[in-house]
């Protein structure tokens, strides 16, 4: 009797949650799934089943789709070591007794603070052609003027350029944390030693940051296939497509083209491609994190 | 399972809508008149400019002369931001009963059987007077069918402005701008300018591929002799000679002739580049009338687009929709709301206010106007254009068909394919997004 009023405390308690994920996440994913296998419903034509037509598409007939994903790819392979390898340096340097320490901090912190659009839109003028910022250094030193967001070769490096300059502060405030949690007695046990400072980061720091170091690696990987809003505030995907993302895709063949269907499928991908991300940590990578 | 969901939706709608019916009668009130008729109206801001403030002092304006019609304008964001949102509110069996929407998305909202034809809609022959009263390349983007499924309102073309102390500099007539493609060429090769190390600080002319180069493109097409798709909007035209010339001429200013900035040239910092004198010509829109006269430093001047096989332009904007859930009474006052918002008086206002071009020849007549055309001139260019205006590109799955054209138009001005093999693909793509609808 007490026990079983104890599980129904237990399941109210858990009720909100569970209700929370149900609602926003679990049913739509399910539904998305489901919707795959159907065409688009229109006024004018109902939905059919269509099987696998969609995933179908997406390897046959649409060049965009393998755009995207190569995009996406080439995207997280440059921005997620980059800007983890920029996030431990500056980390590293504000760690130490520098002047003015809570001042670097702050700044390389800063990026990270300002909303995306305020970023994008500061990064803009830093791109434009001719008379920004970026163009003018250039031009200075006798360099030819670059169209830097309208070049299909430059469009998506300008993109991830700004991702590493938000993403790097971020990060940093992990590795700043993991950094002041090594005792100090290790550092001072190295110099007795005779280690130098810099075999003491080799041998002792960062194997001792590894973990913070695969936590954000999983971070941020996940977090580049997420991105949209840098793309739709600098290029909208252009020009023909050299800076689309996969998400970004999605919202447009979803709320621009209003083909709902295809959409689900490509939101499935995505699923697919978050879901083994999660899956790979949980599997190789949970046991070596310690999160507090 | 899709029954299910949809039938659970509107029981949940009804229980509400009767506890608000029950609550209003109980808790008294103002007792709601039978005959009032309440509209809900969703409108995009697209142009600078208190708009808001605009558009809600129409609506109360309607209802004191109408009393017994109640407009409720909401603001919805942009043109996509508001199809979007009526979209989502069809979808959910809620869609406004009145909106403004591009006139593009026409075929769209057709495919979703979201609006009735206002030829359904009018009863007396001065209703049917008043539907012919518009610029007809105004209505051409809103009919499918033989009928007219959208009125326009704020509607707008794109223009050549120059920059008159430029053609000073560069030993040009200030009040001439070029006629033709080839004089276009010609004046852009002397208005460029070059520093001691060959670096250009001042490009003849910009036109901008930003985001939707579809649009001022068709302009070339137009003028080139040829069209980019059928009344029906199920077939393109995009890999036919004119448009290819067209769009070999676009890659050739910049690339070519040197005259023009390569790769994608971004729409909405034109205007600034031609502030910065960076580009000494420029094509945009008539809407960016008022932000020129605001902000160019030095004086300028606004032309018709240059002509090849003849002069063209393809027209742009909004229209108003009613939607099909609307009831006969609601469909009614939203008949006599749009009537009333774009007569000659109306859509006088409307373009002083604004600067999208006044929709109907009357318009032009009316007191207002040719006080306003006294004194600002170019106004008038976009309306005299429009006699060589076309139907800007619109087909079924418009957005689909228009971004693979987008597409296509960039990967050649980027020099990832030329003219002739981009516009190839992108028939192809478009005839196969098409095919369901032939």
């Amino acid at each position: 009797m007490e026990r079983s009023i104890q599980a129904i405390y237990g399941w109210l308690l858990a009720l909100p949650a569970c209700l929370l994920l149900a609602a926003f996440t679990h049913w739509p994913a399910l539904a998305s799934f489901l919707d795959s296998f159907w065409s688009t419903p229109k006024g004018r034509r109902p939905s059919q089943f269509v099987g696998l037509d969609h995933y179908r598409r997406m390897l046959v007939d649409d060049p965009i789709f393998l755009q995207v994903i190569w995009n996406n790819l080439l995207y997280a392979l440059i921005t997620v070591p980059t800007s983890i390898l920029l996030a431990l340096a500056m980390a590293l340097l504000v760690n130490e007794r520098i002047r003015a320490r809570g001042l670097v901090r702050l700044a390389y912190f800063t990026p990270t603070v300002l909303p995306m659009v305020a970023a994008a839109n500061i990064w803009l003028f830093f791109y434009t052609p001719g008379y920004g910022l970026l163009n003018q250094i250039l031009t200075a030193f006798g360099l030819p003027d670059t169209n830097f967001l309208g070049s299909r070769d430059t469009a998506l490096w300008s993109v991830m350029v700004v991702t590493i300059w938000k993403e790097a502060g971020f990060f940093m405030i992990f590795y700043l944390a993991a950094l002041q949690a090594i005792p100090p007695v290790l550092e001072e046990a190295a110099r007795l030693e005779g280690a130098s400072h810099f075999v003491y980061l080799r041998r002792v720091a960062l194997p001792l940051l590894m973990p913070t170091t695969l936590f954000v690696l999983v971070n941020a990987l996940i977090g580049a296939f997420r991105v949209v809003d840098h793309v739709v505030a600098m290029t909208q995907g252009g020009p023909d497509n050299a800076s689309a993302l996969l998400l970004f895709y999605i919202y447009e063949t979803a709320f621009r083209f209003w083909d709902t269907g295809y959409a689900a499928a490509l939101t499935v991908v995505l699923l697919l491609v978050l879901g083994s991300i999660s899956v790979a940590q949980v599997r190789f990578l949970d046991r070596r994190i310690h999160y507090r | 399972m899709r029954v299910t969901r949809r039938g659970f939706t509107a029981l949940g709608a009804a229980a509400i809508g009767g506890a608000t019916a029950i609550g209003g009668t109980v808790l008294g009130g103002r007792p709601a008149r039978s005959t009032e008729v309440k509209l809900t109206f969703y409108y995009p801001i697209a142009v600078g400019g208190p708009i808001t403030k605009i558009v809600d002092g129409y609506a109360k304006r309607y209802s004191e002369l109408n009393p017994g019609v109640v407009i409720e304008p909401v603001y919805t964001g942009s043109y996509q931001d508001t199809m979007t949102k009526t979209l989502t509110a069809l979808k959910g069996g809620n869609p406004p009963h009145l909106a403004v929407l591009l006139a593009v998305d026409t075929f769209t909202l057709y495919d979703e059987d979201a609006i009735v034809p206002f030829d359904e809609l009018v009863s007396s022959e001065a209703d049917r007077a008043w539907m012919r009263s518009f610029y007809p390349a105004f209505l051409e983007n809103g009919a499918i069918d033989g009928k007219t499924w959208g009125i326009p309102f704020q509607r707008s073309t794109p223009v050549l402005y120059w920059n008159k102390q430029a053609f000073v500099e560069a030993g040009l007539d200030p009040e001439r701008p070029p006629a033709t493609w080839d004089e276009q060429v010609e004046f852009a090769k002397k208005l460029t300018k070059r520093d001691a190390a060959g670096n250009v600080t001042q490009y003849g002319i910009q036109i901008p591929s930003s985001g939707f180069p579809y649009w001022l493109f068709h302009g070339l097409v137009i003028q080139n002799g040829g069209h980019l798709m059928n009344e029906a909007g199920n077939e393109v035209y995009f890999d036919t000679p004119e448009v290819i010339e067209a769009l070999q001429y676009q890659v050739d200013l910049a690339r070519k002739h040197g005259v023009m900035a390569p790769g994608i040239i971004e729409w909405g910092t034109t205007p600034k580049d031609f502030f910065e004198r960076r580009t000494a010509m420029m094509w945009t829109t008539t809407g960016n009338l008022t932000n020129v006269r605001n902000n160019a430093p030095f004086p300028f001047g606004v032309a018709m687009l240059p002509a090849r096989k003849r002069r063209g332009a393809p027209t742009g904007g909004g229209n108003l929709f009613i939607f099909k859930r609307a009831n006969e009474a609601e469909r009614k006052a939203a008949l006599g709301f749009v009537r009333w918002l774009t007569s000659p008086e109306m859509a006088a206002d409307w373009c002083i206010a604004t600067g999208y071009v006044a929709t109907s020849p009357a318009a032009w007549e009316t007191e207002a106007m040719r006080k306003y055309v006294a004194e600002f001139p170019p106004a008038t260019v976009a309306r005299d254009q429009l006699q060589y205006a076309k139907a800007e590109l619109s087909t079924h799955e418009n957005q689909r068909v228009t971004k693979v054209f987008n597409d296509g138009l960039q990967a050649a001005l980027t020099l990832a394919k030329t003219p002739a093999q981009a516009m190839k693909d992108a028939q192809a793509e478009a005839t196969r997004i098409l095919a369901p609808y032939r």
